[in-house]
């Protein structure tokens, strides 16, 4: 995208990389603004209040800078330079996503063909920063916590791959340009186009669940059970580090919803509108705010959901993946590939 | 695991979550906004000193023995020439250490010249234990506080 303002390599790269470091917070504090605002309202509390005047809109904001006050504390028993890196490698994963993410027309940072494939092969990364986080802490709370977020990811991956695949058939591309742009010509019987939700809700759905086992989001969140495992693989990090995984949490679910908005509701293009019967700078503008509008739905679904639910017992946890959602996932394959050919 | 049961339930729930979303928050934000108690609420006890003989029921029905009462005799000149000089009970001390109340109302239904009043105020927080012995002035001084009776029945 950014290669449009005719600028040289390093100038290019410098704003490439300011623009990241200003989605950090654009993305992850809203979220977590939504999420400690939802979740008081659901409880019947009224939640943050004070900081910054109104709303406590500033609550985030203000729990970040206390994170920058914190010492960074490293236990004697813990192996000091992966203990160092895990935090980062989660959110280098998490960020990693953002380059194949469409927020506009022109707006990607690299419209790979294998997409989809990056996307979920490079979120899969954050797994190995949760293992080695929990290994390294030389806490048996944290071993056990980051064993369960292994077994969970592992398990997870797989119905998550394959709810894709239903979407890829139907797509017949891996592009999230392509995809986007595949929703938009596709009809059903001739008649309108209609977004890939309808058609692959059977992968949305299994999908959406995957997602949120793969965030580790309550009913999903045995790796940092708190009255189990105290904080899980978390137990050990303070101050700066903590606020990176924090961050990489949060920036994970926008990610994972991005690709669910993209994949399965037309991602930027908005539905029953032609996004191309208006100026690059406008479909620009516009992109973004529609796909920021989807992934606001989706992001309080998951909110909505972690508020509600109890958390599963591990045995469930697999059980739900291996005997329901996997099966289901390779039946969708099946009958998307069958209706690809029939129809 | 049976489907049927779990898929109501899920949605039961969640449907329970999002209408307490939209409900309104019953939280006072104490400090900044004042929650305004019933009217016969039991904060603190108002005491009018005219009305006081100094009878001591109220200290002797203390459970928690907190009301300390100190009188002494006045004379009074007779009321006509010639006759009987009167004695009157004036009220030295009259104090409530209410570290040691237990907020009963027992003085309160028990005094037989309406001397005593609850009164809603809460906000008398001391720093000090001693300083919660409010003595005659400072009980004197709630009575300013205390609502109006109900109205009587007709």
């Amino acid at each position: 995208m950014i290669v449009v303002f005719g600028i040289g390599f390093w100038a290019g790269l410098a704003l490439k990389i300011g623009i990241m470091a200003a989605i950090v917070p654009v993305v992850a504090l809203p979220i977590i603004f939504a999420e400690l605002k939802l979740s008081a309202h659901m409880q019947h509390r009224i939640g943050p209040y004070f900081a910054g005047g109104k709303f406590g809109w500033a609550q985030p904001l203000a729990d970040g800078l206390k994170f920058f006050q914190k010492e960074d504390l490293v236990p004697d028993s813990a192996d000091k330079v992966v203990y160092k890196i895990a935090p980062y490698l989660v959110l280098a994963a998490a960020l990693a996503v953002f380059v194949v993410i469409p927020f506009g027309p022109d707006l990607i940072g690299r419209d790979l063909d294998l997409g989809i494939f990056f996307a979920l092969a490079i979120s899969s990364v954050s797994t190995i920063g949760i293992l080695i986080a929990g290994w390294s802490s030389g806490n048996k709370y944290s071993l056990i916590g980051g064993l369960r977020a292994a077994a969970q990811l592992i398990a997870y991956e797989l119905p998550l791959f394959l709810a894709v695949v239903g979407v890829v058939i139907q797509a017949e591309t891996m592009s999230m340009i392509g995809i986007i742009d595949a929703q938009q010509t596709y009809e059903v019987f001739g008649l309108f186009a209609i977004p890939y939700i309808i058609p692959q809700f059977v992968g949305f759905v299994i999908f959406f669940i995957a997602a949120l086992a793969e965030l580790s989001r309550t009913p999903f969140d045995m790796p940092i059970a708190e009255s189990e495992l105290v904080m899980g693989y978390l137990t050990e990090y303070s101050g700066f580090r903590f606020a990176v995984f924090f961050i990489g949490e949060y920036i994970g679910i926008f990610t994972m919803s991005a690709i669910m908005a993209t994949l399965w509701m037309g991602g930027y293009d908005p539905l029953f509108f032609d996004l191309a019967s208006l100026s690059d700078v406008a479909a620009n503008v516009i992109g973004p705010l529609v796909l920021f509008g989807k992934v606001a739905i989706l992001v309080f679904l998951m909110i909505w959901m972690r508020w509600t639910f109890p958390r599963f017992r591990e045995d469930q946890l697999q059980d739900l993946a291996w005997k329901w959602l996997i099966p289901i996932g390779l039946m969708n394959i099946a009958v998307t590939a069958i209706f690809k050919v029939v129809l | 695991m049976t489907t049927r049961s779990v898929i109501p339930g899920l949605a039961k729930g969640m449907w329970i979550t999002l209408k307490t979303l939209f409900k309104r928050v019953p939280t006072v934000q104490y400090p900044l906004e004042k929650e305004i108690p019933v009217p016969r609420a039991r904060g603190v006890i108002a005491l009018d000193v005219e009305a006081c003989t100094v009878c001591m029921l109220c200290a002797r029905e203390c459970p928690d023995w907190c009301i300390y009462i100190e009188g002494h005799k006045e004379e009074q000149p007779p009321s006509k020439p010639g006759g009987r000089p009167r004695t009157r009970a004036t009220l030295d001390r009259f104090d409530i250490d209410y570290a040691l109340c237990m907020y009963c109302g027992i003085c309160v239904e028990v005094c037989p010249f309406d001397a005593l009043f609850w009164s809603p105020e809460f906000e008398y927080s001391e720093y000090g234990i001693s300083e919660m012995l409010h003595d005659k002035e400072r009980l004197t001084d709630w009575l300013a506080t205390v609502p109006d009776p109900p109205s009587l029945e007709s």
